[in-house]
């Protein structure tokens, strides 16, 4: 059903084992599972032209779906709390290391409307102070910067430049 | 709106919810395989955008999340998710 080759997948399996190693953060140890995964981003990748999250429906409209590019908006704070994000593609320490297998978990992502309504007041309550530069926050792992422009992508998870946000 | 049907024990009205790209979909799949049952199946992600829309009412009458995989038993039963030891439970 794909056109996806071997190497691409471990070539792409590599090369995120890399970045989650040098950020801090893990992959799913099961690889099979995992390189199901990066197989899965890649056919949303030539579908949609972006990672679209394999485990959720994707709108096809990048604006709509930037919350859940890979990594999504909801990795982290779900790694925090079940250990492992919805994919399981990225888990904690503990399911890293094999004491604990990744579970599913239920999805964070909010509805169409709670999304529209959030994006709407996000930035809202940001206090405007005298700075000598605008800080921004990615929304994926909260990085912060202070610059004219948030940066193209974001130095730690990877996320794309619009997915920060005036944070200050 | 079709389904894909996969012949087997008859343990009732079966249908799945899916996603291809979905590796808990996946596992789904393989556990009803594994379990033997006749079920009708369904990656919406393969279907068009009007198509999607009317899979998505359907699953939503049962799972108002709309996420994947959803099994649906009976019109009635709803397993959200890849609940193996649930899905046993309830097909064996
Ligand atoms: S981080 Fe995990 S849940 Fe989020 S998009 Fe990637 S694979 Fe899906």
């Amino acid at each position: 059903m794909t056109d996806i080759t071997e190497e691409e997948i471990e070539s792409t399996f590599q090369r995120l084992t890399a970045d989650a190693k040098r950020s801090g953060y893990n992959l799913n140890p099961d690889e099979e599972f995992t390189k199901e995964l990066v197989e899965s981003l890649l056919i949303n990748g030539k579908r949609y032209g972006y990672w679209a999250c394999p485990c959720r429906l994707a709108d096809e409209v990048k604006e709509e779906d930037l919350d859940l590019i890979c990594p999504c908006d909801y990795r982290d704070v779900d790694v925090e709390e079940f250990g492992a994000c919805y994919c399981a593609l990225y888990v904690d320490k503990e399911i890293a290391s094999g004491e604990k297998e990744a579970k599913p978990i239920p999805d964070r992502r909010p509805e169409r409307e709670e999304r529209a309504q959030f994006k709407a007041s996000s930035g809202k309550g940001v206090v405007q102070t005298e700075l000598a530069y605008p800080v921004w926050r990615c929304r994926v792992c909260g990085y912060l910067c202070a610059r004219e422009e948030p940066p193209g992508i974001c130095p730690v998870c990877k996320a794309g430049k619009e997915r920060f946000d005036r944070f200050m | 709106m079709e389904y894909e049907h996969v012949d087997g024990k008859d343990k009732g009205k079966i249908v799945l919810y899916a996603l291809s790209t979905c590796v808990w979909c996946r596992r789904t799949k393989k556990l009803l395989g594994e379990l033997g049952v006749a079920y009708d199946f369904v990656f919406i992600d393969q279907k068009s955008s009007e198509e999607k829309e009317l899979y998505k009412d359907e699953i939503r009458k049962h799972n108002p999340r709309c996420s994947y995989p959803t099994l649906v038993l009976n019109d009635e039963r709803c397993i959200v998710g890849y609940q193996d030891e649930e899905i046993r439970e309830a097909l064996s």
